[in-house]
């Protein structure tokens, strides 16, 4: 699967092409129009908000004459000047503290951490200064501001750069925790994230950034804007119900072709939103299917899955015709190695097998994800 | 770079004797100055001060108070106060006092639970500061926030009622004694977390910063203080948020509550150079050092880094030696501070000294103290007995300004935990 997913972060890096025309993809999306890459989706849509909004800048370490250090703020010190697009010294807990003491007051921060796993040594900002002000305040104070960068594990960087907070951030009253998958949820979320009044956890995904999908011309306008907890059905279907965000979703689509070869029709849905979940989307569908696979990059413990399988056998369990398959990150921090690091986070074929397992079909033996 | 390195990034004169008294302004901005003073003075006293509860500590706090004693004869600053503003200061100090007595009161009749700081003998840095700012100016407190929330305007009853955990408190019973903030006054908050506060207070600056050159709002030149004690200063965040507060010139002081204390542990302990007040010009910034329990040095030095910040001409390090006459919370047995350090700085008591001098001074009399005395009293009944009587917050409050929207998650119609809020932000796509 690597080497699928780097083949495609080479097609869509072509540089200075973000919007291509339809011709030129290398996907067969008959009904698109554009291409455009999860890298230039995030910069266009920080762009315009910070056209629409003066009060939201941009801070964080290197955004500025770097560019960022994924260049998803590229050309925005250029047009908006060093006032706007602040680059700080690398003190995590100093400048995200700034940044929710800025939106106490009426600005709208967007902080970038270069990695989610830098997020750390700001967390007592992000938790107890951002997400608690509000209900501490009796709704006094309220805190709109965005934390953003790549989260996940990215290839071979080892341990302390690879993990995925998204159950983490997704505990926390207070806060709402986004992950968009395509360029569509990366535009669309941003912008939301940025005009909502709370703090949002932005859970970018490294490996995603050059990745290119379609988008309609609905996506590519300035208006354009994603509701904040409403979860996305990727892709229909009645056998089994796959949830996944981020990066997942692209290998939940994959399982799903692989499946639909072996007459198993599945329903891939796009969580976007950690918190809110949508839980009433996710219940929708298993009640149709009646067969549920949770896939997530993070730990399993605690995890996403571990929540969203909780919601339906809550709320759906009289529906469920087989025990709910989770698949997770393994339970080890990130190994470096590079044949262990892929043993380590879900794999497409391990979702065909939970898929399969849950609709009864035979499963090799050894197939024990 | 626009900042003055080569001024500032010496290091402090090495032969403190020779620079001390000579030097008539010993409060002076000046980082050189100041250093030299300050050093020089505690070594001179050094010599002189009975070493019974012998630290470093007891002849630091003697040099202070010796260096107050002798500018006061020449300092015009005390003779700039008007009967009106020394009233103002009197009543703002007793009346955090009061407060705070009475605060350990319900604490032990069981009125308030948790961890209550209480802020005796330091009242002066707070009235110092605080009296001196706009109501649109920010306050961002620490774990011992009642007395700031109080010298800010916050009133009596929505403090005391905070505390009692009523629905008619300041943050409706869900901040609590720790957590006071005040949208109308700009109290940004009690932080609970050693730290926390100075980068939210330093963000609040840029704020006003941000506004002024970004927004163009010209009145946009609040003034944002940041409270903190000394056992705070050992922790990264102090020097981050120094650093970058100096580096945007924002219009922010940081005020040192230096305390001694950190809980139990001693500030000579716990810090490798105790005086704080240095740590500003190796940043870039003005450090000053200042006698805390003397109410007019505090309103003076805090005048001068006030109208700096104002002005745009960038942060000051102000630190205020103080003490507080309680242990660290009213859970606090205070077993470890030495019985002649409490009894030295109970002499030196704020309020008995500010009240003396005003009589001394002319600036009032026995009988109109005694009225301000008597006003406060009634305040803090009043206060009390407000706060016995309002109403607990309501169950349906729990779930409420979790966001923005007042209603927050909450319970939807049908009695169920509501996953989703129809006022989220809503975008534009279907989905």
């Amino acid at each position: 699967m690597w080497g699928v997913l780097r083949q495609k972060v080479c097609a869509g890096g072509l540089p200075g092409m973000y919007i291509r025309p339809a011709v030129a993809a290398f996907r067969n999306y008959s009904s698109s129009a554009k291409q455009m890459m999860v890298r230039e989706a995030l910069n266009s849509a920080l762009d315009e908000e910070m056209s629409a909004d003066h009060r939201v800048f941009l801070m964080g370490e290197e955004v500025g004459e770097y560019q960022g250090a994924y260049k998803i703020s590229k050309g925005l010190l250029e047009k908006y000047g060093p006032e706007r697009v602040l680059d700080t010294p690398i003190t995590e807990a100093g400048f995200t503290g700034i940044g929710v003491g800025a939106a106490y007051y009426g600005l709208r921060p967007v902080v970038e951490f270069m990695t989610f796993n830098f997020s750390m040594q700001a967390i007592d900002h992000i938790i107890n200064s951002a997400a608690k002000s509000n209900y501490m305040s009796a709704g006094q104070i309220s805190v709109p501001i965005v934390f953003r960068g790549p989260n996940g594990a990215a290839a071979g960087v080892g341990a302390q750069h690879s993990q995925c907070y998204a159950a983490w951030y997704g505990s926390c009253p207070g806060l709402k925790v986004l992950s968009p998958y395509s360029s569509e949820d990366a535009r669309g979320l941003l912008k939301a994230a940025i005009r909502d009044p709370d703090p949002v956890v932005f859970l970018e995904n490294e490996l995603l950034y050059g990745e290119s999908f379609p988008v309609s011309d609905e996506v590519l306008d300035s208006s354009f804007c994603l509701p904040i907890g409403k979860a996305k059905i990727e892709r229909e279907g009645k056998d089994v119900t796959i949830t996944a965000y981020s990066k997942m979703v692209g290998f939940a689509l994959k399982a799903a072709e692989m499946l639909s070869k072996e007459g198993i029709s599945a329903e891939v849905i796009n969580l976007r939103s950690i918190r809110p979940l949508d839980r009433s989307t996710i219940n929708a569908s298993v009640r149709k299917t009646n067969r549920l696979v949770t896939v997530e990059e993070g730990f399993p413990q605690h995890g996403v899955g571990a929540e969203i399988c909780t919601s339906v056998i809550e709320e759906s369990f009289g529906y469920l015709d087989a025990p709910v398959e989770r698949i997770a990150g393994a339970d080890v921090p990130m190994p470096y190695a590079a044949n262990l690091e892929r043993m380590a986070v879900p794999q497409v074929e391990d979702i065909v097998r939970a898929a399969k397992r849950a609709c009864y079909r035979s499963v090799p033996m050894a197939a024990t994800a | 770079m626009s900042f003055s390195a080569a001024k500032f990034a010496q290091p402090l004169p090495i032969n403190p004797v020779s620079a001390s008294r000579s030097n008539d302004k010993p409060l002076s901005f000046d980082p050189f100055k100041a250093g030299s003073s300050f050093l020089g003075s505690t070594l001179k006293l050094r010599v002189h001060v009975p070493s019974k509860v012998s630290h470093l500590r007891r002849s630091t706090a003697n040099a202070v108070s010796d260096v107050v004693k002798e500018k006061k004869p020449q300092s015009p600053a005390n003779l700039l106060l008007t009967k009106e503003e020394a009233l103002v200061l009197y009543e703002d100090m007793v009346l955090g006092r009061a407060f705070e007595d009475m605060c350990a009161q319900m604490y032990y009749r069981g009125k308030m639970f948790g961890f209550v700081h209480l802020y005796n003998g330091q009242e002066a840095v707070s009235t110092g500061f605080i009296k001196l700012l706009r109501q649109d100016d920010y306050v961002v407190s620490t774990y011992r926030d009642h007395v700031h929330a109080v010298s800010k305007g916050v009133p009596a009853r929505a403090v005391m009622s905070e505390l009692f955990g009523k629905a008619t408190g300041c943050c409706r019973g869900q901040g609590g004694s720790m957590h006071m903030f005040s949208k109308e006054y700009n109290l940004l908050g009690g932080f609970a977390f050693i730290g926390e506060g100075i980068p939210v207070a330093t963000g609040a600056a840029f704020s006003s910063k941000y506004k002024r050159e970004v927004l163009k709002q010209a009145d946009a030149d609040q003034v944002t203080l940041a409270f903190f004690g000394d056992g705070t200063c050992n922790n990264g965040q102090f020097y981050e948020c120094l650093n970058m507060a100096a580096l945007w010139k924002l219009p922010i002081v940081f005020v040192v509550e230096n305390n001694l204390w950190a809980i139990g542990m001693s500030h000579l302990r716990a810090t490798s150079d105790p005086e704080i007040w240095k740590k500003g010009p190796a940043f870039g910034m003005p450090g000053v050092h200042v006698d805390g329990m003397d109410v007019l040095k505090v309103r003076e030095v805090a005048k001068e880094a006030i109208e700096r910040a104002r002005k745009g001409e960038g942060p000051t390090l102000v630190e205020c030696e103080t003490y507080r006459f309680r242990g660290h919370s009213l859970a606090d047995p205070d077993e470890l501070r030495d019985p002649a350090e409490k009894a030295h700085y109970a002499e030196r008591d704020p309020i008995s000294a500010f009240k003396k001098y005003m009589i001394e001074n002319k600036l009032a009399n026995e009988q109109e103290l005694k009225n301000i005395d008597k006003k406060v009293d009634e305040v803090i009944e009043d206060s009390v007995e407000f706060a016995d009587e309002s109403p607990h917050p309501q169950r349906s409050q729990l779930l409420e300004n979790v966001f923005a929207d007042p209603k927050g998650f909450g319970i939807g119609p049908d009695g169920r935990y509501r996953c989703e809020d129809p006022k989220f932000t809503e975008g534009t796509a279907e989905v």
